[in-house]
């Protein structure tokens, strides 16, 4: 864990990577004490000071209704990462447990459950959380619901590959002769050896999650006002480029600055762990 | 040949069954939700007969295992019933706007491969050096941030700091192109009207570019990764013995065996492309599914829903075929193992 840490920060690009997931998450952990204007997350209106360009005290300006943006961004930050933890919380263990059962059990187990999780992919991701979205109100809890629908497949299709190449491998074979149980195989032998991978695959999907539940608000289809989100604030701005470009530039940077420290940080990782197998 | 039509056979067989599974499961979602779709087509004035004719018009007072039995039964025939939204067969909304979503999606596709393949293969040819971080940091940039912010960025900056775009559509005014495949790249070709090709390659560029910018970054990384596999390989080894010019080992030797899993790839990307180009049609105004997609989903049009994502769908799983075929006819151990079988 220390060796693996070092070398993350001995590069100059996972030191990026760090350090930007590090300002995205302290901002919005402590958004109440960094947020010039806590109570802007809300719905406020200060019509004296609307639509202000980057300025002291609104460094990012200020929206339609007079709220600053910077204090926003860092609420939406709060919101977006919960969003993507609880996500990856409750797709990780479905995808990974299906991954095991289908690689492992094979035969029909196999069949019935990789054709289930090609009809998931067979959606594109976008399409299938819109309709859900869509479909029930759009609420921060189906928000979750719909995201959360359209990403356990991703976990089976990479345990499954996992398992079925360790499958045939020595140490599996000794503890089946020994008698282990199928699911201490699965659990206790196999699922080892998935987490590397698995952990990787869920830093770049934090950063992932983050741009989806963007690209669903900024369609309208996901949290919705006055909690602030960037994709809708994207969309909002969108109307009033390129005058105001502070209303989309920003919220936009903040996504790019989120998810793109998510992915230097799991590229790295990937090459840290993958070297290690 | 008779081992890559086994593989088409194969796959069909294959995207039936998964096209089965994927209109059950919108069907499901599509009807378990609250609130009456009848009601919201009708409006809060219509009396409770009125909504109670249409529910039995639509089949929604019959049990769901019996709605979607007539709904595949309408499928068969190409009906996907009636949009509440447009009042028009939801098929022949689909038909009108569907055109320019797959114009931008290919134009984009185009832009990936053309760029993405050729990024992957200076990255891997200069391992280690400049070139390689400067294409993994471009790579890392397109996929970190969704399309719609790519569009805006793209749109303020060449469409309005620099005048050198349109803003939105898809033709400039003035020009008249007769529709035949409804995508007029194609169109203005076949009315032999060169300005106006221009003209439509002139609207798509941006919105193309921002849609592909992620497929970009991603075609470019796996084409990298697999290239430096390659590399390793003895025969490449081999071929620098034989005093081979470097390029010819990095085009013949390198890239040819990995654009196979890269081709993977490039079908997927192709899946979130279907997606993405709603968030990219919404900045630019562009004229395509997306629009009529986003106002059925908010209205609960079912048949529409329904319909839009059985389309997408399918068109995603086509594309998937294609690529397997491919890689069929490209790579030789299937080619020769299915047909030693």
């Amino acid at each position: 864990m220390r060796r693996v840490i070092g070398i993350l920060l001995a590069n100059p690009l996972s030191l990026l990577g760090v350090v930007l997931v590090a300002l995205v998450v302290l901002g919005a952990v402590f958004a109440d004490f960094l947020a010039p204007f806590p109570e802007h997350r809300g719905a406020v209106v200060d019509f004296l000071n609307f639509n202000r360009p980057p300025e002291w005290p609104y460094i990012f300006g200020t929206d339609l209704v007079g709220r600053d943006l910077f204090s926003r961004i860092l609420y939406a930050y709060r919101i977006s990462l919960m969003l993507g933890v609880v996500v990856l919380a409750i797709a990780v263990p479905i995808g990974v447990t299906i991954g095991l059962l289908a690689g492992y059990l094979g035969g029909v187990w196999e069949y019935l459950l990789m054709r289930l999780t090609d009809v998931f992919l067979s959606i594109p991701p976008l399409v299938l959380a819109m309709s859900i979205m869509g479909l029930l109100e759009p609420t921060l809890i189906n928000g979750m619901l719909a995201v959360t629908a359209m990403w356990w497949p991703w976990y089976t299709r990479l345990v499954y590959t996992i398992t079925r190449g360790e499958k045939e491998e020595g140490y599996v074979l000794a503890a089946e002769v020994i008698g282990a149980s199928r699911s201490h195989v699965m659990f206790r032998e196999i699922l080892p050896n998935c987490v590397p991978a698995v952990i990787t695959k869920m830093t770049l999907d934090l950063g992932f999650v983050i741009l989806i539940a963007s690209s669903l608000s900024f369609l309208g289809l996901g949290v919705q006002p006055p909690t602030p989100d960037l994709g809708s604030m994207v969309a909002e701005g969108a109307d009033y480029l390129p005058d105001s470009w502070w209303l989309t530039v920003f919220p936009g940077l903040a996504i790019l600055v989120a998810v793109f420290g998510f992915n230097l940080v799991g590229d790295a990782l990937r090459d840290i762990l993958g070297a290690e197998r | 040949m008779q081992a890559v039509l086994r593989v088409l056979l194969k796959r069909l067989g294959t995207s039936v069954i998964v096209l089965i599974g994927v209109s059950m499961l919108i069907f499901a979602i599509a009807r378990v939700i609250p609130g009456d779709p009848a009601r919201i087509a009708l409006g809060p004035n219509a009396t409770a007969e009125q909504v109670e004719q249409l529910r039995t018009a639509l089949h929604l007072d019959q049990p769901i295992a019996v709605q979607y039995l007539e709904f595949l039964r309408d499928l068969g025939q190409g009906d996907l019933g009636m949009s509440l939204y447009t009042n028009r067969p939801v098929a022949q909304d689909i038909a009108q706007f569907l055109p320019a979503t797959l114009e931008l999606i290919f134009v984009a596709g185009a832009l990936m491969i053309l760029i993405g393949l050729p990024l992957g293969m200076i990255a891997a040819r200069y391992r280690g050096r400049w070139p390689d971080d400067l294409v993994r940091v471009i790579a890392m940039l397109g996929v970190s941030a969704p399309s719609f912010v790519w569009a805006v960025v793209l749109m303020l900056v060449f469409a309005f700091f620099l005048p050198i775009f349109p803003v939105a559509g898809r033709l400039a005014e003035g020009f008249d192109v007769p529709t035949v495949t409804g995508f007029l790249t194609v169109d203005s070709l076949l009315a032999g009207d060169p300005a106006a090709f221009v003209s439509t390659l002139h609207h798509i560029a941006l919105p193309a570019f921002a849609l592909a910018l992620s497929g970009i970054g991603q075609a470019a990384r796996l084409t990298r990764a697999n290239m430096v596999e390659t590399y390793d390989r003895p025969y490449v080894e081999m071929a620098r013995s034989y005093g081979w010019p470097e390029h010819r080992i990095a085009t013949r030797y390198a890239f040819k065996p990995s654009l196979i899993p890269s081709l993977t790839i490039i079908g997927l990307d192709f899946a979130a492309m279907l997606g993405n180009a709603f968030l990219v049609e919404a900045v630019f105004a562009w004229p395509g599914l997306s629009r009529y997609g986003v106002e059925v989903i908010l209205r609960k049009d079912l048949n529409a829903i329904v319909g839009t994502v059985l389309v997408i769908s399918a068109a995603f799983l086509i594309v998937n075929i294609i690529v397997d075929l491919l890689t069929a006819v490209i790579n030789p151990r299937i080619r020769y193992s299915e047909r030693a079988k």
